[in-house]
């Protein structure tokens, strides 16, 4: 299995690499000598059947869980050799929504930027939570909100938490129509800002010069 | 230092709108501990002599109670590979949530100490003394309870998994504090009590948190 996506050559260009890949799950490989490499202003699309490795693939990516062998490259380094380097440009959003329940959208966003180490002022946080629809519930708990609602919050994170790097497990889930048009929209402005995103989807995706791993 | 404040303020905030999680903790130490009396009698030369060891138990049980919170919660809903993730080095967050587990479920134990003193008919000096055994001895509490939180992450039982692994480790602590107590009382030196204590804690403080980390990094791969 080998992808190899190269449409913009600038000097600068961030580059996402992995070396023959080997993930083992218990008993059974899930895959074996895997190459993946993507730039600036790529979006790969992890795409295969429930069970076949997608989310330990992007477990491998975020450096969550260590390869049986192989290695992943952040621009020409190891990614284990300055972990908190990559964490900074990395933005990783899982199967589980990391949101407190007991906390209200706007603590939860607080509460992210804190730990990420990012400044975002009241208004900047009220703003961006509006954005994606949740005017007049950014002082409700999380629990009373909807799933869809809850990926809404997420997506208000992704926006907020200026990282180059975006590993999204499923990010398309519990969302309507319009939510997932917003969120194909703020990845293309990802996208064309310099970003790059990694993605597993079991639906279409209708973002242009996508590139495709078949596992 | 910031994410240090962070995670810690994080943590309170999350104590505060679940507030019946951590009084159940604390009512359990005022309860146990006054029963003791209730059950014993007035018989206050006997309640002096047992006060110390009772005292101690009942903290250690009751730390006990809340440690599995620790991790638990954040580990269910994916916020603790956030942590990992985040651009911070992990062992300070960890830190930081050991602290919050102590200021929640350790110093309220330290600031009661003295109301609970009183049913066992303790004087002013043994009083001062399990004050300030407990205020060296809780956080050594805390600190190694988090490694049995870590270690018992998504293991099914695991609290009382975490209770057998964690008690044998509470014994040094018990046995000098509630062995300073009881030297005040019969009018001993306790120097040597207080620097095994502090030497346990610089220690705990020294090792404990990159044990907690690795042990949290296991649980999440």
């Amino acid at each position: 299995m080998t992808i190899n996506i190269s449409t913009t050559s600038s000097k600068s260009a961030l580059v996402l690499e992995a070396r023959g890949l080997q993930c083992v799950r218990g008993e059974r490989e899930l895959f074996n000598n895997l190459h993946l490499r993507s730039e600036s202003g790529n979006c790969l699309h992890v795409r295969g059947e429930n069970g076949v490795g997608k989310t330990s693939l992007l477990r491998l990516l975020t450096g969550l869980s260590k390869p049986e062998s192989g290695e992943v490259l952040w621009g020409d380094q190891s990614i284990g050799l300055y972990p908190v380097a990559y964490h900074r440009e990395l933005l990783f959003l899982g199967h589980r929504d990391a949101l407190k329940e007991d906390l209200t959208a706007l603590e939860n966003l607080k509460m992210y930027t804190a730990l990420d180490d990012v400044s975002l002022s009241q208004e900047k946080a009220l703003a961006t939570l509006y954005r994606f629809g949740l005017r007049g519930r950014e002082n409700l708990p999380v629990n009373c909100l909807s799933a869809g609602q809850k990926r809404r919050v997420l997506m208000a994170r992704m926006l907020t938490r200026q990282a180059k790097l975006w590993i999204l497990d499923e990010p398309f889930n519990a969302l309507d129509i319009q939510a997932i048009q917003e969120l194909q929209n703020l990845i293309m402005e990802h996208l064309a800002a310099g970003g790059l995103v990694v993605l597993t989807s079991h639906q279409e995706v209708g973002i242009p010069n996508m590139q495709v791993l078949e596992l | 230092m910031r994410a240090l404040l962070a995670i810690i303020q994080r943590d309170l905030l999350l104590v505060m709108r679940r507030k019946s999680e951590v009084l159940t903790a604390l009512f359990f130490f005022v309860v146990v501990t006054s029963l003791f009396p209730l059950g014993i009698g007035a018989d206050a030369a006997l309640l002096r002599k047992i006060a110390p060891g009772v005292i101690w138990v009942a903290a250690l049980l009751s730390t006990l109670l809340g440690l599995h919170r620790m991790f638990a919660a954040d580990y269910q809903d994916g916020a603790l590979e956030q942590l990992v993730l985040s651009p911070q080095p992990m062992v300070l967050l960890v830190t930081g949530k050991i602290i919050a587990h102590w200021i929640v479920c350790g110093l309220p134990l330290v600031l009661l100490a003295p109301l609970i003193g009183i049913q066992f008919d303790l004087d002013t000096g043994s009083l001062s003394v399990l004050m300030a055994t407990l205020l060296l001895g809780t956080p050594v509490l805390s600190l190694l309870g988090s490694i049995g939180a870590a270690l018992t992450l998504g293991v099914r039982g695991g609290s009382v998994l975490m209770s057998l692994l964690i008690l044998p480790l509470y014994i040094p602590v018990l046995i000098f504090g509630a062995g300073a107590v009881y030297a005040t009382s019969v009018g001993l030196d306790t120097s040597g009590y207080f620097s095994l204590l502090g030497a346990l804690l610089i220690l705990a403080l020294a090792f404990v948190p990159w044990v907690s980390v690795a042990a949290v990094k296991i649980a999440i791969e």
